[in-house]
């Protein structure tokens, strides 16, 4: 078992969609939460196997697309300060703001530094005592684990440089946003698999419930996607609704209780605001009042307001899965990965990005 | 930062925060922390999410899905 060529045998890709097939009475719109399972969908053309009754909707699921731009904005101020090293993972480089990018901040002179980990970025302050170490700490529930060991590292070592600019977002209250909005679509999501893992699932009956929404744990291989789906599909053609875990190798009903106890020591529950979708009560991760020292919005001023640039660019509206990228009158002409415009485009995980790569003669064909 | 593929452990070292292992992702190997999964041995499959292994994959469960989906057109009505 490797788990991966298994997952993606045409055999198995294509009894899933025969299935599915069989299954399908009724229209569904059906909204894939994450960034990587969209790209999965694009490249391997998934859409194009599934009847014409089921629509997939593309979620909020990119933390890069999902990180306001007032974030954006003060990860660039910090760079720019003198004695700072700002580290980050390398999908943040290019995220828009008005002109600016952390691409440029570095080319005029800030200490910008890619990082696979933020463990990695630790080690950068344990070797430069004489500098300020900030990791861009974004992301899901699937990167909080690995920054709330940075942070315990840190405080281990009794390292007194080293902070954590904090955008954490969470997905069960964003689906439940999603939910809440009166021209509401969706009919049932697949949940991100790997954020299931680390949560567990025990946060989505309460919304299933209230809603009437099939929501299915599920994997990111063609086959696990549209097993995901056809579970969905089920679900909603009995007229049940109820929390499925299909992507049972990785998700445990618990999740994973080592990480979500460390998370817990270090973080706390906070609202959070979400590009696209504003301000969503219980949404995010902030540093508790044990690690306050660790937070570099306490260190270098809080994160304020967003100046409104209208750049044309509806991102806001394909995070929420109410518009597609080819939508959108930029796509693939003025607003490309070279030269992107809104996030959904900078970001390899982003809508846009995947469309474009996988549209008609675009580089990523793989069927 | 969110494409996770499963990587095979090909060894560990250090313990509790400290405890990471060599990963092998498909010929590529990086290092991992394996703090927040304890019970993952050499020679387990796990996901790796920003350079620390976030689960382990379990191969019965794994090997019971391909099952199911091997079984569904041999039937010809939707099981349930
Ligand atoms: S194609 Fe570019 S401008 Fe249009 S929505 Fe996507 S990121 Fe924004």
């Amino acid at each position: 078992m490797r788990y991966v060529d298994e997952f993606r045998a045409v055999d198995s890709v294509q009894r899933l969609a025969e299935e599915i097939r069989k299954t399908t009475i009724q229209h569904w719109s059906v909204m894939e939460v994450c960034g990587g399972q969209t790209h999965a969908i694009m490249r391997y053309g998934l859409q194009e196997l599934l009847p014409e009754e089921i629509t997939l909707l593309h979620g909020p699921g990119c933390p890069v697309c999902v990180t306001p731009q007032s974030y954006i904005d003060k990860a660039i101020e910090i760079a720019l300060l003198p004695d700072v090293v700002f580290c980050t993972f390398g999908d943040m480089l290019r995220v828009p703001s008005g002109d600016s990018d952390l691409a440029q901040a570095k080319a005029r002179g800030g200490d910008v530094r890619v990082v696979y980990s933020p463990v990695d970025a630790v080690e950068v302050a344990r070797v430069n005592p004489d500098k300020d170490v900030v990791f861009f700490a974004v992301g899901f529930e699937t990167t909080a684990p690995a920054n709330a060991l940075a942070v315990r590292r840190a405080k281990d070592e009794g390292l007194t440089n080293f902070s954590l600019l904090v955008s954490q977002v969470l997905v069960p209250p964003a689906l439940l946003a999603l939910l809440s909005q009166p021209d509401c679509r969706i009919d049932a999501f697949l949940a991100a698999g790997h954020v299931c893992a680390v949560a567990g699932l025990d946060a989505y009956h309460a919304i299933a419930e209230k809603h009437h929404t099939p929501i299915v744990a599920t994997g990111f291989e063609p086959a696990d996607i549209l097993r995901g789906v056809l579970h969905a599909v089920r679900q909603l053609e009995a007229g049940e609704a109820f929390v499925e875990n299909s992507y049972e190798r990785a998700v445990a009903q618990q999740g994973n209780k080592t990480a979500q106890a460390l998370m817990m020591e270090i973080f706390e529950i906070a609202p959070k605001e979400w590009r696209g979708m504003g301000v969503i009560p219980a949404s995010g991760l902030a540093l508790n009042a044990a690690h306050a020292d660790f937070d570099a919005e306490r260190r270098f001023g809080a994160i304020g307001a967003a100046p409104r640039r209208d750049c044309g660019c509806i991102s806001g509206a394909i995070l929420q899965g109410v518009k597609r990228p080819p939508d959108c009158p930029r796509f693939a002409t003025s607003c490309t990965p070279d030269n992107p415009i809104g996030v959904t485009m900078a970001s390899m995980e982003g809508a846009c990005s995947a469309y474009y790569q996988y549209r008609e003669g675009g580089s990523g064909h793989e069927r | 930062m969110c494409l996770a593929i499963p990587g095979r452990v090909l060894d560990i070292s250090g313990a509790a925060y400290s405890r990471s292992a060599r990963v092998d992702f498909g010929g590529v190997i990086k290092e991992a922390s394996l703090a927040l999964a304890p019970e993952v041995q050499i020679g387990d499959y796990v996901i790796v999410h920003a350079g620390v292994a976030i689960t382990r994959l379990d191969e019965e469960a794994a090997q019971r899905t391909l099952d199911e989906i091997a079984n569904l057109t041999a039937l010809d009505q939707a099981p349930d």
